[in-house]
Order: C-alpha cells, then sequence, then structure tokens
C-alpha cells in the first residue's frame, strides 16, 4: 500500500466483504458511478454481486424521495452470493437519498453525504426540518460529509466548462473517494472515460481529473482514517467480463445460436424488467442475429414460433404479463413441437403489480399456466452470470427434445451482476440437432426413440414439405385427427417426451452434509442468500444443508430421496408457496415454507433466522 | 438442377378439403394451387400461414410448408418466417373475423412494415367456423345469432383499411370470377412488399345471399366496377357511365356509350389518393370495385432489415469467444 503524507495514521484493515450502497437522485448517475465501481472490483479481484435499484416511474422531480436511485454492491471473497442486505457504508449524494435508505443501515456503519447538496430546500423536500448531518440525529453513524459540489468545481475551475457542465462530474469525485477507500485502480474508469466522452475530449478530460482530485482528497484529508483492504477471491484463470442477468441471457441466446449454426431469431416487446435482453441483442443484429421487436408479447412469440418453422434458433423474453399474453401461443409451440425458448423475467404482479421489483411468483404459471395438457420445461437461473448457463441449457434441451423451454429469471438477476468467466468454444456443450430421415422415410411426427422428438424438417428445405398447425395431429404422419384414442395417445407422447428431460438432469447437489436435520431447498434467485445463510448456520454448528433446483420441470429424478435424507424441508422463495405446492404433490412430503412478497429478494439474514428457528424448535 | 415445372396439381392436397360443398373457399383454393404453380419456384420455397377460421384450414389444402397458428395470429407467424428466411414465398390466408377482429393488430403492423406477405383475406362477413356470429365486417344492420336486432357496430372495409395503411399492394377479388382472382393473385405473387387481397368469399350457410347482387347476370354490371391501371374507370350494362373526380369527391357521369368524356378517370394505381377514392364505393350510391386498387413499390421490411445487417458486414465468422468478450472484459492470470 501506498505510504499515507497525510499526518494520521491510516488504518488498512483486511475484511473478508464489505456492502456499499451508492444513492443519490436519478439524474446523479448513481447507475453509472456503480457500474465502474462494480468492474473495478472485479479487475482488482473480488467476487461481487450488485443490485441496481431505481425509480419505477417517469423520472420524479429533482431531490425528490421518489426520485432517488441506488446502486449496491457486495464484494469481497468467494463467500459472496448476494448483494448484501444491509449496506455498511452508504454514499448519499443529497438529503432525499440519506431520508430512504437510512432505515436500511445499521448504526456504526459509514455514511458519506455530499454536504453540499444538504441545502435548505433539498432538505425540505426530502422531508427534513433540519440539517441531519448537523442536528445529531446520525450521531450513532460515522457521518463523514464532503463538500463535492465545491470540491468538484474547485477542481474544474480553469476547465471552460459551464458550472452545469461541471456540477455533472460530480459522482466522479465521489467514486474517486471509493477507489481510493477500498485501494482500487482508478485506469479501468480512466480507459472508459476516454472510450465514453470520445467526441468531447474536454468533457473527457474533466471526468478524468475529478475522479483523480477525489482520490488525491481522500489520501490528504485527515477524514478517511481508514482504508480497507477487501481479501480476494481465488478465481480460476481466464478471462472475464461483469455482466448482468439480461445481458448474459442475450449472450447465451448468440452463443447457443453459434454451437448450433443456426440463425439466432429473437422476437419480444419491451418490458420491465427483460427489455435489455431484447436491447442487447438489437446492438448484434447481423446475418445470423435476427431480432424483431414486435407489436405485442403475442406477436413476439408467434414471429419466433415462425422462425422455429424456417429453421432458426427461435426465442422471445418477457416478464409475467407478457407471459400471460404469449399463454395461448406456447400452446401452439407444444403441439408443433418447434424447439423455443422463452425467457420470463419475474417481476411483483399480479397485473402491473410492482413492476421494477422482483419476485418468484410466475412459477406455477410456468409450469401449468396453459390450456389443455400442455407440459413444456422450466429451468431457473439461480445468479446473473448463471443466466448465461441456463439459458444456454435451455436452447440446447429445446433442440434436442423439440420442445419450448422457458427460463426464470427474475428482476434481482436480471439487473443485478457479476463477474462471468467468458467461457471458451470447447468447454460448451454440443449442440448436435438430431439428423433427419430421408425425405422419402419422412413423416412429421415421427419420434426419436430416446428423446421422442420429432424431427426439425424447416421450411425451404427441399423433400420435407409438410404442414404442422394447432389442431391435433396423429401420430407418426401428422395428418389432421380427430381420433380420441390418438388424441389421449399424442398427450402422452408429448408429456413422455417432457418427463424424459430428467434424464440429461445431473445429480442434485447436497452443500453440507448429505442428511441431518434440515435441508434448505431452493430454486432460481435465492440461490446467493440461501448458500450465505447455509454457511453461516453451518459455522455456529447447526446440522444444515441445502440444495439448489434448476430443473424445475421435469423435476430432478433423485430429488425425493435426497429430501427424505433430512427430518426437515425448508423452501424459501418469493411468493406464497408455489414450489413448495410442487413438491408436497410431487413427493407427498410437507415442507416447511418461507414465504417473501415484498418486491425484495430474500435475504440471508431472514433465511439465518428460520432456519434457527427450525432447529431449535425441534 | 433438374426443375420439372410444376402444375397446379403438384400443389393439390393428398387428403380430402373439408369445407362445405359449394363454399367460396374451393375456387380461391384452385386459383391459389395455379399461381404457385406459375410463380416457378420449387415446391419447398413456399409457406402457407393462416389464423383459425373455416379459410385457415388452407394450409393444409397446399401441398407445400404450411403452419395452421392460433386465432388471428397468421402475418406475425409469417412475419417470423419471411424474416428468417426472405427467399420463401410466404402466403398469408385469414378470414375477416381472424384477420380485421382479433388479429387486426398483427395485420396493422404487418402492412405497416411493408413485410414480404401475401396476404389473402377471405371477407364472407360473418364468422363461418363458429356458427354464424357478426364478423367485423358484417353490414350495418344484419341479423346474427349474435346481432338478433341487427349489428349497430359499423363494418370494417378490409382494402380500404389496407390502402389507409398505405400498404403496398391492395386488390379486391371475388370467389366467382375466377379470370379476375387469377390476375390478381398472379400480380400479388410477384409484389415485393406486403400484397393485400380482400377476396368476396361466400359461406353457404351463414352468408349466403350477401354478394348475390354482385354475382346476378342482371344487376351486375350496374353494381360494380373493375379498376385496371391506364384505363378509364367505366361500368354500366352499356358501359356508358364513368366516374370522375370532382374537389376530392368522386361523381358517376352518364355518356353515350363509345363516347368516354375526357372527365372520365383513368385509374393510376400508383395514385394513393384515387385508390383511396375507389376503396371507399359503397353500393348503391355507388358501383363495388373490383381489381388492383393499389400497386408500389418501396423497399421491403427484410430488405431494409439484411441491407442494414450487410452494412456492418458480415458477423457469420466472428469468433464467439471476441463477442463475448467486449471490449471491458478482463484476464484473470
Ligand atoms: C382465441 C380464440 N378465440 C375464439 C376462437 C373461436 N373462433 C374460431 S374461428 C372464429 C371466427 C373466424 O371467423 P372468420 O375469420 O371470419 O373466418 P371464417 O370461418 O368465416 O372463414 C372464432 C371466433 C378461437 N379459435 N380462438
Amino acid at each position: 500500500m501506498n505510504k499515507s503524507p497525510s499526518k494520521k495514521e491510516v488504518k488498512i484493515s483486511e475484511l473478508n466483504s464489505i456492502t456499499i450502497r451508492f444513492a443519490g437522485d436519478s439524474g446523479d448517475g448513481i447507475q453509472l458511478v456503480g457500474h465502474q465501481f462494480a468492474n473495478a472490483t472485479a479487475i482488482a479481484g473480488n467476487d461481487l454481486s450488485t443490485l441496481p435499484d431505481y425509480p419505477s416511474e417517469v423520472r420524479s422531480p429533482a431531490g425528490s424521495l421518489g426520485g432517488v436511485s441506488g446502486f449496491q454492491i457486495s464484494f469481497g471473497d468467494e463467500s459472496v452470493k448476494t448483494p448484501g442486505t444491509k449496506p455498511n457504508v452508504l454514499i448519499v449524494m443529497n438529503p432525499a437519498a440519506l431520508a430512504v435508505n437510512i432505515k436500511n443501515v445499521d448504526k456504526g456503519s459509514v455514511i458519506i453525504a455530499n454536504s453540499d447538496a444538504f441545502n435548505q430546500g433539498a432538505l425540505e423536500k426530502a422531508g427534513y426540518s433540519s440539517n441531519p448531518l448537523e442536528d445529531g440525529t446520525l450521531a450513532n453513524y460515522r457521518v463523514l460529509p464532503v463538500p463535492v459540489n465545491t470540491l468538484t468545481e474547485n477542481t474544474l475551475k480553469d476547465s471552460g466548462l459551464t458550472r452545469s457542465q461541471i456540477l455533472k462530474c460530480k459522482n466522479f469525485y465521489m467514486l474517486g473517494i471509493m477507489y481510493w477507500m477500498y485501494g482500487l485502480p482508478l485506469e479501468p474508469t480512466v480507459n472508459w472515460i476516454k472510450i465514453k466522452f470520445k467526441k468531447t475530449p474536454e468533457l473527457a478530460k474533466a471526468n478524468q481529473l475529478v475522479l483523480a482530485a477525489g482520490s488525491a482528497y481522500s489520501e490528504a484529508t485527515e477524514m478517511f482514517d481508514a482504508r480497507f483492504q477487501i481479501k480476494k477471491s481465488p478465481v480460476a484463470p481466464g478471462n472475464y467480463r461483469n455482466l448482468t442477468g439480461n445481458e448474459a441471457a442475450a449472450y447465451a441466446l448468440i452463443t447457443a445460436a453459434k454451437l448450433l449454426k443456426r440463425k439466432l431469431f429473437y422476437g419480444s416487446y419491451p418490458i420491465t424488467p427483460a427489455t435489455e435482453i431484447l436491447q442487447t441483442l438489437a446492438k448484434h443484429r447481423a446475418n445470423d442475429v435476427v431480432v424483431f421487436q414486435t407489436e405485442d408479447e403475442i406477436a413476439a412469440i408467434c414471429a419466433s414460433i415462425g422462425a422455429s418453422f424456417a429453421g432458426c434458433l427461435a426465442a422471445t423474453g418477457t416478464s409475467g404479463p407478457g407471459l400471460s399474453l404469449k399463454t395461448e401461443a406456447m400452446g401452439l409451440a407444444v403441439i408443433t413441437e418447434l424447439p423455443l425458448v422463452i425467457v420470463n423475467v419475474q417481476r411483483g404482479g399480479p397485473s402491473t403489480g410492482l413492476p421494477t421489483k422482483t419476485e418468484q411468483s410466475d412459477l406455477l404459471q410456468s409450469v401449468y399456466g396453459r390450456h389443455g395438457e400442455s407440459p413444456l420445461v422450466v429451468l431457473a437461473a439461480s445468479s446473473p452470470a448463471d443466466c448465461f448457463t441456463t439459458t444456454l441449457e435451455a436452447a440446447r434441451i429445446a433442440v434436442k427434445y423439440m420442445t419450448p423451454v422457458i427460463v426464470l429469471s427474475n428482476a434481482y438477476l436480471s439487473n443485478g451482476s457479476e463477474p462471468f468467466r467468458i467461457p471458451k468454444l470447447k468447454e460448451l456443450p454440443k449442440f448436435d440437432v438430431p439428423r433427419l430421415p430421408e425425405p422419402g422415410q419422412f413423416k412429421p411426427y415421427m419420434r426419436n426413440p430416446e428423446t421422442l422428438a420429432r424431427p426439425w424438417a424447416y421450411a425451404g428445405l427441399k423433400g420435407y414439405e409438410h404442414r404442422i398447425g394447432g389442431l391435433e395431429k396423429s401420430d407418426g404422419d401428422g395428418a389432421v385427427s380427430h381420433d380420441p384414442e390418438n388424441h389421449e395417445l399424442m398427450s402422452k407422447l408429448r408429456a413422455e417426451k417432457i418427463a424424459r428431460v430428467a434424464a440429461d438432469i445431473p445429480p442434485t447437489k447436497v452443500y453440507g452434509a448429505l442428511e441431518g436435520d434440515l435441508l434448505v431447498v431452493g430454486w432460481g434467485s435465492t440461490f446467493g442468500a440461501i448458500t450465505q445463510a447455509v454457511n453461516e448456520a453451518r459455522r455456529t454448528g447447526l446440522q444444515v444443508s441445502s440444495a439448489h433446483v434448476k430443473y424445475m420441470n421435469p423435476l430432478p429424478p433423485d430429488l425425493g430421496t435426497v429430501m427424505r435424507r433430512f427430518r426437515k424441508i425448508l423452501v424459501p422463495e418469493e411468493n406464497f408457496g408455489q414450489f413448495r405446492m410442487m413438491l408436497r404433490a410431487a413427493y407427498a412430503l410437507e415442507p416447511i415454507g418461507l414465504n417473501k412478497v415484498q418486491g425484495q429478494a430474500l435475504n440471508s439474514d431472514e433465511i439465518l433466522v428460520k432456519i434457527k428457528e427450525i432447529l431449535r424448535g425441534s | 438442377m433438374e426443375n420439372t415445372k410444376l402444375t397446379a396439381r403438384d400443389f393439390a392436397p393428398s387428403q380430402p378439403v373439408k369445407w362445405c360443398p359449394g363454399c367460396g373457399d374451393f375456387a380461391i383454393l384452385a386459383q391459389v394451387h395455379k399461381t404457385m404453380a406459375a410463380m416457378g419456384l420449387p415446391h419447398e420455397k413456399y409457406v402457407v400461414v393462416s389464423g383459425i377460421g373455416c379459410s385457415s384450414r388452407f394450409p393444409y389444402y397446399v401441398n407445400t410448408y404450411g403452419v395452421h397458428s392460433i386465432h388471428g395470429r397468421a402475418p406475425a407467424v409469417a412475419s417470423g418466417i419471411k424474416l428468417s428466411n426472405p427467399e420463401l414465398s410466404v402466403w398469408v390466408v385469414t378470414g375477416d373475423g381472424d384477420g380485421l377482429s382479433i388479429g387486426g393488430n398483427h395485420m396493422l403492423h404487418a402492412i405497416r412494415r411493408n413485410i414480404g406477405l401475401k396476404i389473402l383475406l377471405f371477407n364472407n362477413r360473418i364468422y363461418a367456423m363458429t356458427k354464424g356470429q357478426a364478423s367485423p365486417t358484417t353490414q350495418l344492420g344484419t341479423k346474427t345469432k349474435t346481432t338478433p336486432m341487427g349489428t349497430i357496430d359499423y363494418p370494417f372495409n378490409p382494402a380500404r383499411f389496407a390502402i389507409g395503411l398505405d400498404c403496398t399492394f391492395v386488390a379486391r377479388g371475388l370467389d366467382t370470377d375466377m379470370a379476375l382472382t387469377s390476375r390478381i393473385l398472379e400480380r400479388a405473387a410477384g409484389h415485393k412488399g406486403t400484397a393485400f387481397v380482400e377476396i368476396f368469399q361466400k359461406c353457404l350457410p351463414f352468408s349466403e345471399k350477401e354478394f348475390d347482387d354482385l354475382k346476378d347476370p342482371q344487376k351486375k354490371d350496374d353494381l360494380t366496377i373493375k379498376v385496371e391501371h391506364g384505363k378509364p374507370l367505366i361500368f354500366g350494362k352499356n358501359r356508358n357511365k364513368g366516374i370522375v373526380f370532382r374537389n376530392f369527391r368522386s361523381e358517376i357521369v352518364e355518356f353515350e356509350a363509345g363516347s368516354i368524356p375526357a372527365e372520365v378517370a383513368v385509374y393510376d394505381e400508383t395514385n394513393a389518393e384515387m385508390a383511396y377514392l375507389i376503396s371507399g364505393f359503397q353500393a348503391p350510391e355507388f358501383p363495388i370495385p373490383f381489381g388492383v386498387f393499389r400497386a408500389s413499390e418501396k423497399p421491403s421490411y427484410e430488405e431494409l432489415y439484411y441491407n442494414q445487417v450487410a452494412a456492418v458486414g458480415d458477423t457469420k465468422g466472428n469468433e464467439l469467444e471476441t463477442l463475448l468478450s467486449g471490449p471491458d472484459a478482463w484476464e484473470v492470470k
């Protein structure tokens, strides 16, 4: 570490992990600063997990409580599995940001405030009658007021920029302070600034100056008497990149299509929090990536079904309300037995519900929410980077079994980010399209004896002309059939085909002992919180293990056996017990539920409390 | 490659066609087989996509690739196919209920994009498959099973709907007029963007009388007018009536047969305003128009799409790792 020139001795403490939260007005560039900080920590070798949190409505008035934007990041060694529950350090750019976030910060934590923003008007807008930085209300916190506006203006007084241009740079001043505190390198952000402001060199220069000034100020001032060194996580060598869950899903789709050597077709209609998949793919439009923004969700899935019939790897993405609209067409994809990936980034419902907040409450809709006997495959991603793995797996299954596959993500995963190790081509799964029979032998509904998949003969291919559609088809030859026995047979075949996907499901991993008092069974985005809670519980000597389910339909074949080795089962989920109900139905077990429907992720503390409650009670 | 010329029979189905005997759909089906054979593409390049309804059984009756999809969504399914593979000749068959009621939104947007689909909207002014309810083209006051006192919703005029959307090809045909339907389909087949063809189609059980007057040899010449590019707009049993456009209004003038006055409009299918005026003709004030109302050129959606990506350059060969890395990757040794 650099020797500090300050008079006071700077204490460097080593921590396993830390959680910090940037908060400010929507216009303060909080998300940008958060992402830069996340990248810097990642490059420094930390494990991390982030949670952007911005207001749902169209921009609220500046300085208002409704307009506060936040970005939380937890970083450190490999114990980091979630963006953290409560921040150890809260950075506030204005009084509203303080008012909104203070209730979630423990006494004794650090609050860094842009003191220049705590003026009469701003305080009133935030509902303060006096200045909390000065009136003693924050006496139990370590408050570090920094006049960021003034310092930024001083730094840039000779820049020739206008006052409003100068003040736009203040977020980088704060970022510079944070880089110093955590001993993080400035270079990645400097490089980013150079690219971002290539067309406006004066702004590039200003932002760099401000960033460096923030860091230098911390070095020089006596106020910051502590800096922290975060333990690094032992990461596998390779190329890394910080990806959000939505970006990861988008890249997985491109990857899957490349492995398949087919075009990717993505039909979608914007909806929070799924839109970034569409936007990310739109940037990669090319001959082999077709992105189609349709008039609504129904058109999106229908166009994708058409594309699948034309031989593309087809996908569509949406969130809860959009998934409902796609329902009828999903039935068409089931009966036509075409491969299709459907990403559902869940949010709070019903209806518009909490459109920017996270939930896990579309599970039953995804598994059962169609008319008729209409089985399809459902997978759930467990972390932002796992959205890549899971979406890729969904595509592989869709093609191998000729079926639609739903990928469940949610707002927590789609906006959150973590380091993603860029896979090498040879590490990726094989994508073999089952071979077509000779045209003379071809029948649209003949089946592969092992997978029961029908052949994927696609429009344009000579010799395989055939017609498919929503009407029931006769087994094998695919002629329209109203024969009652045939309908039952076809319904059974479609169900059996999905059941056979179980053959592809790897054995369930149990984290901890293979038997004991309690097994915490999770699915999807609660992975991080459950793992952290179980870790914590085991450290205190409790006999608890966990297992996390990705394959929601069909369920892992060994799941029942795994669960029966434990006396009790706890299922934490962000709904009123949807997975618990599925487990009860499938295994006649009585799991205990931990349920939260608040538009917020379950956190490890809540799970830990429940674990203790169950084990104490037993 | 051996390319034996296909005939209409090559497109005929191997399974029996199940429409009510006497349904107008049979005649249209025969014309489509003929048109496809004449278009000269190999079998596998055709795709017929439909929604739900009697007419939407169509794909099963054309020996090519086909999708019988869900109610109203054929234009969306077809758009996905066309955009995936612009080499395919993609035909949409839909009904007045399917295409303009439940599927109105998709119809609207397919036309807006000028995507290369040949959309055949069979207009029998009734929901036939569900057995006789009012459709969006049922004429005002008509008594149906759901409107026992007569409809009070104003009906759509499908051709005018398409022209109002600046559709690049709009025509109207009649199931019993083979020559006309054949001519229209042939031109639709050759059109680059969206071709929208409305075909009046008799439904025997539920709208049998709907178009009778237009077919009655005694009345039809006075009740209908055929528009043809470059030809004067004349009609009548004695070819002694003409259409004049004055002050943005249409008027009928009568003249002595054989001496068409100069003021009678010569039809111009590239003129959107003329197409709009013609498409609004309602009986009995005006003769019902048939023929190609509008034919104009504009880049198609798929053309714009692939031109745009061509400008970026071919990315097929790009290394996956390069793509995944993006600009801000870092290496851990
Ligand atoms: C979602 C949905 N709603 C309703 C129906 C019932 N339905 C089937 S066909 C049809 C009307 C079709 O009318 P039209 O498009 O005029 O076709 P026609 O049968 O007259 O050829 C309706 C309402 C359906 N199949 N699906």
